[in-house]
């Protein structure tokens, strides 16, 4: 069976095609890399649909690393969940790397490697199904992602990036104490069995156990930017360069993802005295994070600062799926996760564009130079709005009217309907106000500016993942209600028989 | 054995707590490297602690957990490569922000000191 090795191949493709791409011959010829990089993205695009297809028809795929069989070895697991966040992972990579093909890639070097290894620790970190080997795939992208925050240079860039590295360390060397607890008690790091073994630990390893839980949520409430945490997002969001900020856009995701992985499914419902165990501190955080996002919102400055106060408001909406652990809830916040992470890179890239044509007043919302390109920035402008606020005929509507029903579900309507409405609301307000600052307030002449076509691709790309998730819902919502269901009763695991 | 490893533990992280902190990139570097220590030893550990024992299945009726080794291993080479990273970048910043203050000014009490130093320097001459 040649097939079997498909589920380790969206580490391996990105981890060998960096790997050529830093080879001398290859790193000094711009047009060699840029191609390679295109056409590993491309790749990476159709194995990770393939990968869906294969999981959703015959299940959940375990790959043992080396057939080192389980309690040993590594295992990746690719289950629905995982696939459609490959599959996200790799359009947005295809849009980053096209966007970033016009010429942002040579403001430094190594920017397409770079590009690459970070997305081979996003796709892995998705795959794995083993705890200590999650932690190292965050390793993985995040060197690759301190190193992209910088690129480029500049004073920003910098101080941005000191906070962000350190803060990072810190909350690795946590995650690590966490690893530490948690082997001590379960006698295990796998996935799987963690969940198995959840309801037999007693007396005094429960609380062993609680702290090594509440520690893991710190550090995924680290990534993905929960309230008291979140200090680092915005600046770094909008000191880093356009294309990488909409690569960024999934970072945060990764933080969730986890919450999902850790605290839905191992310290989910089945597992006896742990059960739930993060929901007390998880439910006030989610709600604050929302509510202190859309005050962040209104304040925002600049078209960068706005879209990285959305993606708190965006992390809070989803925090508070995650903190009523339900099959409704859950698919809903992985179609609403898919959506806000794809209409975040956009706005990323259009204010790229925007910023590059104003002269100095670059994105702020004050009175500036005229855009050379002013139907076309404001019509993609137009589109990524509607679709960051919410409002029909895109997916962010159908993302929150799903996250609106399963509350009506789950009986919380009454804490959740205000905020997520609200922040639609205040999205509502700034964006129209970021869009006629820029688009109408202006005095000069415009200073023309050519948009490269591969801009121009890149954003195609996301516009088009952005109506396919329209045009497929019925199958898209249907899809993530399985793979909800999937990851709430936990993992089953068939490993495919050895020779 | 174990109330001397846990102190020790203990102390290292405090240590490394304290210092992270600091106002300064230096002493932040400094106990990012003690708290990393101090997570080997931890992670060490969790293996339970025993003496004279290898880590090997089937040689002795006594082994110790692998497992953790292997995982401390790892942590090692990944803490060191981000502790050099974290050092370029902290000197970096020096050199692009002209301070070694993780927020990259310096607080206002020492920007005011620093005001205050030079008009008594212009007043003396």
């Amino acid at each position: 069976m040649m097939f079997q090795h498909v589920v380790i191949l969206p580490i391996l493709l990105p981890l060998l095609a960096g790997a050529l791409m830093v080879i001398p011959a290859v790193s000094r010829n711009m047009v060699l890399q840029r191609r390679l990089g295109t056409v590993a993205s491309v790749l990476a695009v159709v194995l990770a649909v393939w990968l869906l297809v294969l999981v959703d028809h015959n299940g959940t795929q375990a790959y043992a690393v080396g057939e080192w069989k389980p309690p040993f070895g590594i295992l990746l697991v690719a289950d629905r969940l995982a696939t459609l966040l490959l599959l996200l992972t790799s359009v947005l990579l295809l849009a980053v790397q096209l966007f970033a093909s016009a010429g942002e890639d040579e403001r430094g070097r190594f920017f397409q490697p770079l590009l690459m290894f970070q997305v081979m620790g996003i796709q892995g970190a998705f795959l794995t199904g083993d705890i200590f080997n999650l932690f190292v795939f965050f390793e993985v992208l995040l060197i690759a992602s301190y190193a992209l925050l910088i690129h480029g240079g500049g004073k920003a860039k910098t101080a941005a990036s000191l906070h962000y590295v350190i803060l990072n360390l810190a909350g690795s060397a946590l995650f690590l104490f966490a690893l530490g607890i948690l082997y001590g008690t379960f006698g295990t790091l796998n996935m799987a069995d963690m969940q198995a073994n959840a309801a037999l630990i007693q007396n005094d390893d429960l609380y062993l156990a609680k702290v090594g839980a509440l520690l893991l949520l710190v550090v995924f409430g680290l990534k993905a930017a929960m309230l008291p945490l979140h200090f680092w997002l915005p600046k770094a969001y909008a000191a880093a360069p356009a294309p990488v900020a909409a690569l960024f856009a999934i970072m945060t995701k990764i933080g969730i993802y986890s919450l999902w992985r850790v605290h839905s499914a191992i310290f989910g419902e089945h597992a006896g005295a742990l059960a739930n165990v993060a929901l007390p501190w998880l439910w006030p955080m989610a709600w604050l994070t929302l509510a202190l996002g859309v005050v962040a919102v209104l304040a925002s400055q600049s078209l960068r600062a706005l879209a990285a106060n959305l993606v708190i408001v965006s992390v809070g909406s989803l925090l508070l799926m995650v903190a009523n652990p339900a099959q409704s809830t859950t698919a809903a916040g992985l179609y609403y996760l898919v959506h806000s992470t794809l209409a975040t890179a956009l706005i990323f890239l259009i204010a790229g564009l925007i910023m590059g044509q104003r002269g100095k007043s670059e994105d702020r919302f004050v009175r500036g130079r005229p855009l050379a390109h002013p139907r076309l920035l404001g019509g993609l402008f137009f589109i990524a709005a509607l679709a960051l606020i919410g409002m029909p005929p895109f997916s962010g509507f159908i993302g929150k009217a799903l996250m609106l029903s399963a509350a009506l579900d789950e009986g919380v309507a009454g804490w959740i309907w205000p905020p997520l409405l609200l922040s639609s609301l205040a999205a509502l307000l700034v964006l129209s106000r970021a869009g006629s600052s820029i688009f109408w307030r202006s005095r000069g002449r415009a200073v023309p500016v050519t948009i490269d076509t591969r801009q121009l691709a890149g954003i195609g790309v996301l516009l088009v993942a952005l109506v396919l998730m329209v045009v497929l819902a019925g199958w898209l919502t249907a899809f993530t209600d399985r793979a909800a269901a999937d990851l709430l009763a936990g993992m089953q695991l068939v490993l495919p028989e050895g020779r | 054995m174990e109330f001397a490893y846990a102190l020790g533990v203990g102390f290292l992280t405090g240590a490394g707590v304290f210092l992270m902190l600091r106002g300064r990139t230096f002493p932040v570097i400094l106990g990012l490297t003690l708290l990393s220590y101090a997570v080997n030893l931890f992670l060490f550990a969790s293996g339970r602690l025993t003496i004279n024992a290898a880590p090997i299945l089937g040689t002795a009726s006594e082994y110790t957990d692998p497992l953790p080794q292997a995982l401390v291993l790892t942590a090692i080479v990944i803490g060191f490569a981000m502790t050099a990273f974290v050092l370029i970048l902290a000197m970096r910043a020096r050199a692009d922000l002209g301070n070694d203050h993780v927020d990259g000014h310096l607080p206002p009490a020492q920007l005011s000191a620093r005001a205050e130093q030079r008009r008594e320097r212009r007043e003396h001459s």
